[in-house]
């Protein structure tokens, strides 16, 4: 090659160097603008760490913020409902009366739920949120016939509502009935967040919102700072360096199924 | 044949009974097309009890529907001669149960208008897509059975594919006890006894629907069952009743030894209420003893073939009622008692934790589900009209000879 | 037989020409992003249903194939609305074809802004 080549070839790397630092930063915020071409990866694993020592007994921020993000909030609509007078069909002792209280009916999805804990034996009492804990071997996608319950490569459990037929046999294998049938037909969903009469939902970990880079609602609402979500196959992240360092646990950690959300306090 | 008032009106009852069939599976497509419109609210489930009365009438028909071509596999497989002639009705009932209850099951889903996806979408870890495989495989296998045993130049067949029906069925029944038994985190099911238990279920419940259709369509034809294959059957029934009582009674004397299952066991057993009444009352007193008494003591109070036979029929209802009553139980009150998230805490909230789930059926479930008995009964009722299936017991020469 | 099947065939064709059946659907703010009109009229459904698993199952989230992003331009610009007339932008064609539109029953018809706006949070 003569000299003049070789020095236009050198000239055409510097400038296809430059070119690509200059545009490179373009590119990658052009796709946090315009959403994720990319496809959910295995390096990420998201998960949360629930403190239950910071849930207060009574605050149901989490569940409020959970249901108007995704248009729940028990009712067709998704706007609160008035208090019913006298409630329920089905009302007898026992499982109604706290649903009478939050003016839920039996069908009302639920994706996320407080629940008061007492130990049966010392008397402690606790209160914690329950959402959909997405296993590593969920019981969900093994049962489900048509593969609608399934796991992303990050590890959120969703159901494809285009497969799902609503046969309810994921809401039987569920240790944690996190699980809900929309019994009743939807209107005016948040276009965010589709969901439809006849399938099955639960917590979705706002994925709509954790594509965006954002955080799950509960726990941006909790003003305790009592639920932290994160990256757990991040060993740098906030909640890889907690679980190393604080005892938490899975609920029914017996079963074996790994969860991705864990438990401070239990 | 004298000419009776019921014979020359036969055709007229034979229109009733069909018109009547239709129109109770009219009913039942109207109360899934009210499910289908309105949704799952205007039954009684709900995001506690999700599977209901429409899966208990399900199940039995299906574990009916396996159980009764035991009838034809005890006659191709084990060679009881008795029993071969019975093998084309089995067979047809077998597929008459089977349509009515994955009728009942599909209309049932929450969106029965995505079938096709379930017909076009298999997840391989999931025993109901298996099922999806094994329920249209057993149709079309009882279809070839009948097939070869109806046509004569293909009744050599009729010994290979009754043994193939008899695996598959096999396979079907322990797939359906499979579905309960996957159930991990639930402690009324996630037991390696359920398969042989729903096994033993279906010889019960196949024997006793059979036996009822069978005696129906002897009295319809002013016939008689040969006294001998009458005790041979009821005591066969009698023995499939004490084998599914033993499997019940392992199933709950085991679950009484632990200590975490003994709420459970309290509930099912005494506490729960509609729960006991119906197991002890409904399965273990007529569906089992008395049942058991009306088989294997008949003479008690009666004499005469046609009491007896009476006394067998009465039998095998009750049979069924029982099995009702125990699917009952099984299923509902399986899913009543709470699940046992936090073991030793005892947990409140507004779905339902650490507390007993209350379910009513309602209407359109009960429509539903006897849609389902009615497209069996339609089935079976046009069937045998038009296929020769009424069993045509050889008599026995030597018998005959002796004189 | 064979002059029967011809004037059969001869009073079908004007029906193809009519085009005074065809039907107007109100295009929102209209425009073109993924193809040209044709193609979309013709491949939609395939488009719709492969994008769906990307998204869904895989969590490629390409703006310019979303579902949202369509409704964006197309819903009306008299009820924000893809699906509330009878002249809608869905709504037309599958009317005119007698073609069930399922996704509507889980997804929302409406522009997202102006859901926002309605449901102010």
């Amino acid at each position: 090659m003569t000299d003049i080549d070789v020095q236009r070839r050198s000239f055409l790397k510097t400038s296809l160097g430059v070119a690509a630092v200059t545009i490179a930063p373009g590119m990658l915020l052009f796709d946090a603008a315009h959403g994720q071409p990319q496809a959910a990866g295995g390096k990420v694993r998201w998960g949360m760490l629930i403190d239950t020592a910071q849930c207060k007994p009574g605050c149901n921020d989490c569940v409020t913020a959970c249901n108007r993000e995704n248009g729940l909030s028990g009712g067709a609509n998704g706007q609160a409902r008035s208090p019913l007078p006298n409630p329920l069909p089905q009302a007898g002792e026992g499982a109604n009366d706290s649903l009478r209280e939050s003016h839920l009916k039996p069908t009302d999805p639920q994706w996320i739920r407080k629940i008061e804990l007492k130990d049966a034996g010392s008397g402690r009492e606790l209160s914690l949120p329950m959402m959909c804990q997405h296993c590593e071997h969920p019981p969900c996608v093994d049962v489900c016939p048509t593969g609608a319950s399934f796991k992303r490569a990050d590890g959120i459990v969703l159901v494809d509502k285009h497969r799902c037929i609503g046969c309810r046999y994921c809401m039987m294998a569920c240790p944690y009935k996190v699980r809900s049938f929309v019994h009743e037909p939807l209107h005016d969903q948040n276009p965010d967040v589709p969901r439809g009469k006849g399938t099955v939902e639960s917590c979705t970990l706002c994925v709509h919102r954790v594509d965006r880079g954002q955080r799950p609602a509960c726990a941006e609402a909790c003003q305790n700072k009592a639920i932290l979500f994160g990256n757990l196959n991040d060993p740098d992240s906030e909640i890889a360096r907690k679980i190393r360092t604080v005892a938490s646990t899975q609920v029914r950690a017996d079963l074996g199924l790994n969860t991705g959300i864990r438990y401070q306090g239990l | 044949m004298p000419t009776n008032p019921f014979n020359k009106n036969e055709p007229r009852y034979f229109y009733g009974l069909v018109a009547a069939g239709m129109l109770v599976v009219l009913l039942g497509l109207f109360a899934a097309h009210m499910m289908e419109e309105h949704g799952h609210v205007i039954t009684g489930m709900n995001n506690q009890i999700v599977w209901g009365l429409p899966h208990v009438f399900a199940i039995f028909m299906i574990v009916a529907a396996s159980g009764v071509l035991n009838v034809a596999s005890i006659g191709s497989v084990f060679g009881k001669t008795a029993y071969k002639a019975r093998a084309p009705l089995s067979s047809l009932l077998s597929i008459a149960l089977l349509a009515g209850g994955l009728a009942v099951l599909m209309l049932d889903l929450g969106r029965p208008d995505r079938v096709i996806v379930a017909a076009t979408n298999y997840n391989t870890t999931s025993v109901f897509a298996w099922n999806v495989l094994l329920y249209s495989g057993l149709f079309a296998l009882a279809a070839l059975y009948l097939w070869a045993m109806m046509e004569q130049r293909m009744n050599r067949w009729s010994k290979p594919v009754g043994f193939i029906v008899f695996g598959w069925r096999i396979i079907l029944t322990t797939g359906t006890g499979l579905i309960f038994a996957f159930l991990v985190a639930r402690q009324a099911y996630a037991s390696a006894l359920l398969p042989p238990m729903f096994i033993v279920m279906s010889f019960a419940w196949g024997l006793a629907v059979f036996h009822v259709v069978q005696s129906a369509l002897y009295a319809w034809n002013g016939m008689t069952l040969d006294p001998a294959i009458l005790k041979r059957m009821k005591n066969l029934l009698g023995i499939f009743v004490l084998g599914t009582l033993y499997m019940v009674a392992a199933y709950h004397l085991t679950n009484l030894y632990f200590a975490k299952q003994a709420g459970f066991e309290r509930f099912i057993l005494s506490d729960g209420g509609i729960y006991p009444w119906m197991f002890w009352g409904g399965y273990v007193l007529l569906g089992s003893l008395l049942p058991l008494l009306l088989i294997f003591l008949p003479n008690l109070g009666k004499s005469s073939a046609s009491e007896k036979t009476g006394s067998a029929v009465a039998a095998s209802l009750l049979v069924i009622l029982g099995s009702f009553a125990l699917l009952y139980v099984f299923i509902i009150g399986g899913q009543a008692y709470p699940l046992s998230i936090f073991p030793g805490y005892e947990t409140t909230s507004s779905f339902g934790d650490g507390q007993i789930a209350n379910y009513t059926p309602s209407l359109p479930e009960l429509l539903l589900g006897c849609g389902g008995l009615a497209i069996a009964f339609l089935i079976t009722t046009i069937g045998v009209r038009v296929l020769n299936s009424l069993p045509h017991d050889i008599p026995d020469r030597r018998k005959q000879e002796a004189g | 037989m064979k002059a029967f099947l011809l004037i059969l065939l001869l009073a079908a064709a004007p029906s193809w020409a009519a085009s005074s059946n065809a039907p107007k659907p109100d295009i929102g703010k209209g425009g073109q992003c993924v193809e040209d009109p044709q193609w979309m009229r013709k491949n939609h459904m395939h488009l719709l249903k492969h994008q769906r698993d990307e998204t869904v199952r895989k969590g490629i989230r390409e703006e310019k194939l979303s579902l949202k992003n369509c409704i964006e331009c197309h819903a009306s610009s008299k009820d924000d609305s893809v699906i509330a007339r009878v002249d809608s932008f869905c709504v037309a064609c599958h009317r005119y074809e007698a073609v069930n539109i399922d996704c509507f029953e889980c997804h929302s018809g409406m522009r997202k802004s102006a859901w926002l706006q309605r449901n102010a949070k």
